[in-house]
């Protein structure tokens, strides 16, 4: 990663995403749009999947965004993105794009990306548009009211895996979609945290030159308080949890190696820095019916995924 | 015509099939952005402009998306950034892009796409019939049936001036196979003066940095129905633009199609309405055919298929007994058995006229039409046959 920003005071001052939008209070994706558009400026179109994001910043004749924004559908952001990557590298060549150098940045979410969107992500990437893709993972369909997504922790309750007598929450593991992307072989891909500014914005910034190269990806741990089941002023202090308890290492792919970034960096040289599970999913509903032996199993989970994730650093 | 203006004229006609017409329309007119997706029978359109491309002759990006719902969404993205646009399909991929035809529209983007008419699955089939087309009958686009290589190729020129006049997607489809794959003899215009008819103009509403807007905003019961309604009005008040556009083609490069073609309604009795290039030709030819055993018959051509042509096929319709109208697509389930019938007798009915006609399914799968089916038809109109559906050629 570049680091172009050492300090809080370092990172840009110009707001290009409005407040007044309708998203909840204490919303976690809200935090990363606000990071995403100031760190990249105004010269960015920004092209958005159908999700939260979407329908709480443009209610028409409103918007948040004061880069352009286009909206088209659920599955096809990255798509669209490579008309709008393709349409402004041509018309610059013909000399009718006059805005110069113009970042193209897709925002979506877990369910956008995981699931959905997965097919026009991988073709954006096989074909090296120059867009860097933004996933913002509150891990479940929160815009329709909380349905399981491939983002979806295992064991997680949400409205689609109740917690039900015979089968008490989300049955499967979440998808490894940094491992999807990294197997595209793009430029640059990286894991963000909301909890992590100064590290996320780098990260942005880093991803939005890359993308001179081609495809890049960022992966943002984004909460969802009423999707979560925890109170809204914890949002960051979730995504804190998140990243401290190696639940949601942060690491990048860079041109083919892999880096661990801090805190996740130390934990994985010094067991004893990385926080219990449980401090991570003891305050959220959606983990309230799990079991002593149930978190132990997540916590193996964890403790693997890091012990991979090392293993990948050191080749 | 002097001897070498004959040689230079005959020089600029290549024989060409109606999939190439479209590529040599697109490089013609300087396209920016084409999405590249392969199916049956439309691919040789985009194989084409990917020659051009390859070959230095069209200054455009391909993007090789992985889908037609991508293929659409790209040059969705593209119009929006204010690029000239094209794309291509048939059958089940324009069946797969049918939620980004909406968005399309309903985004006022001037998309232009080539639709060589196909069958859709179960059974699978990559024969031609029209019910591909038929399908996006409410998505909000102009959509044009050719009937020529020749008309296909001026019909896609036209569509861009349309398009970016109207700020309304364009649909140019024809017969897949009987055209699509039909060498024929095509005029091309020279280049320089199709971009002289296409002039580059800045559109009000594109994604740019420094005027910064919202396009595909969510909207709500208070503002949802006004915006669809500007589709509407927009559509409807197209066919003008459609006329103007062809005739100032028509003074350009001396050929023009109107909204319909009619084949000797002068003093028809009875008329056959049909859409397409072999559907026509037949009809056409059957015409002459059932004028020779004594029936007055006449031809009428939807060339533009939406806008609905209303009134203008009216005009024609006042003088007849009765009318058939020969879909190569079927209406399943609906009281008129074909969908360009269903409008026909729409337009009838809002337009306060009565007339008695006849619903005829045929060329579905491209079973094979022949002049002598639809000589039959004028007879069975002539013997009375009335307000039913017949499916024509049909084993039973």
């Amino acid at each position: 990663m570049k680091v172009i920003y050492k300090a809080i005071w370092d990172l840009p001052v110009e707001e290009l995403f409005a407040s007044g939008h309708r998203a909840c209070a204490g919303c976690g994706p809200a935090i990363a749009m606000r990071w995403i558009t100031k760190t990249a400026g105004p010269n960015t179109i920004v092209v958005n999947a159908t999700g939260c994001m979407e329908v709480t910043t443009t209610q028409y004749p409103e918007t948040a965004w004061m880069v352009p924004y286009l909206h088209v559908a659920f599955e096809n952001a990255a798509a669209a993105a490579s008309g709008v990557d393709s349409a402004i590298r041509v018309t610059s060549k013909k000399g009718l794009w006059r805005s110069g150098k113009t970042n193209v940045i897709v925002i979506a979410g877990d369910g956008g990306t995981y699931d959905i969107g997965l097919q026009s992500l991988s073709g954006m990437l096989e074909r090296g548009h120059h867009v860097l893709y933004i996933l913002y993972d509150n891990e479940a369909y929160m815009n329709t009211g909380i349905q399981r997504s491939g983002g979806t922790p295992r064991y997680a309750w949400t409205t689609t895996t109740p917690v039900g007598r015979a089968i008490r929450g989300k049955i499967q593991a979440k998808k490894d979609i940094m491992g999807i992307v990294m197997a595209h072989r793009v430029p640059y891909a990286a894991t963000a945290s909301i909890s992590n500014i100064i590290d996320m914005s780098n990260k942005i910034k880093t991803a939005l030159e890359y993308t001179e190269e081609g495809p890049t990806f960022l992966h943002i741990m984004a909460p969802c308080p009423p999707g979560w089941r925890f109170p809204e002023e914890r949002t960051v202090e979730a995504a804190r949890l998140a990243v401290e308890t190696g639940y949601f290492p942060l690491y990048e792919y860079d041109h083919g190696k892999i880096r661990l970034n801090p805190p996740t960096s130390n934990m994985v040289a010094d067991p004893k820095r990385r926080k219990p599970l449980r401090e991570f999913l003891k305050f959220q509903g959606r983990f309230a019916h799990l079991t002593d032996a149930e978190i132990g199993e997540l916590e193996k989970e964890v403790v693997a995924n890091l012990e991979y994730l090392a293993k990948l650093a050191s080749l | 015509m002097t001897a070498v203006a004959a040689i230079q004229k005959a020089k600029a006609a290549l024989a060409l099939t109606s999939n190439y017409a479209v590529a040599y329309a697109v490089k013609a007119a300087d396209v920016d952005v084409v999405a590249v997706y392969p199916i049956t029978p439309q691919t040789t359109i985009v194989e084409k402009i990917a020659e051009f491309v390859d070959d230095g002759e069209l200054n455009a990006d391909l993007i090789h998306v992985e889908s037609e719902h991508s293929a659409m969404s790209a040059v969705v993205g593209a119009a929006a950034a204010g690029a000239r646009v094209f794309t291509a399909t048939s059958s089940q991929g324009l069946e797969l892009m049918h939620e980004v035809l909406h968005i399309a529209s309903g985004l006022r983007l001037p998309v232009v796409m080539a639709v060589p008419a196909r069958a859709i699955s179960a059974p699978i089939s990559i024969h031609g019939d029209y019910s591909d087309v038929m399908n996006t009958r409410d998505t909000g686009w102009i959509t044009y049936i050719a009937s020529s290589a020749q008309e296909v190729y001026d019909t896609v020129i036209q569509a861009y001036k349309v398009a970016e006049t109207a700020l309304l997607p364009v649909m140019v489809s024809y017969d897949g196979f009987l055209m699509s794959h039909t060498t024929e003899p095509v005029e091309l215009n020279d280049e320089e003066a199709v971009r002289r008819f296409l002039p580059r103009r800045e559109r009000p509403n594109v994604l740019r940095p420094e005027k910064p807007i919202t396009m595909g905003a969510f909207a709500m019961p208070d503002w949802y129905y006004e915006i669809k309604y500007q589709v509407q009005e927009a559509l409807a008040s197209s066919l003008k633009t459609i006329e103007e556009v062809d005739a100032e083609y028509g003074k350009a490069f001396g050929r023009s199609y109107g909204i319909i073609q009619t084949y000797r309604m002068e003093d028809a009795d009875y008329a056959v309405i049909a859409y397409g290039g072999a559907a026509f030709g037949n009809a056409r030819e059957a015409v002459d055919v059932a004028r020779e055993r004594g029936i007055r018959a006449g031809a009428i051509r939807l060339r533009v298929w939406r806008p609905f042509p209303a009134d203008r096929l009216l005009k024609q319709l006042a003088g007849v007994k009765a009318f058939a109208v020969i879909d190569r697509a079927i209406a399943f389930g609906s009281p008129g058995g074909g969908p360009a019938f269903i409008d026909v007798a729409t337009a009838l009915y809002m337009g306060g006229m009565d007339v008695p006609g006849l619903s005829v399914i045929h060329g579905i799968g491209q079973r094979s039409m022949y002049v002598e089916d639809f000589v039959k038809i004028f007879e069975m109109l002539k013997d009375g046959e009335r307000n039913k559906v017949v499916y024509m050629g049909l084993r039973l």
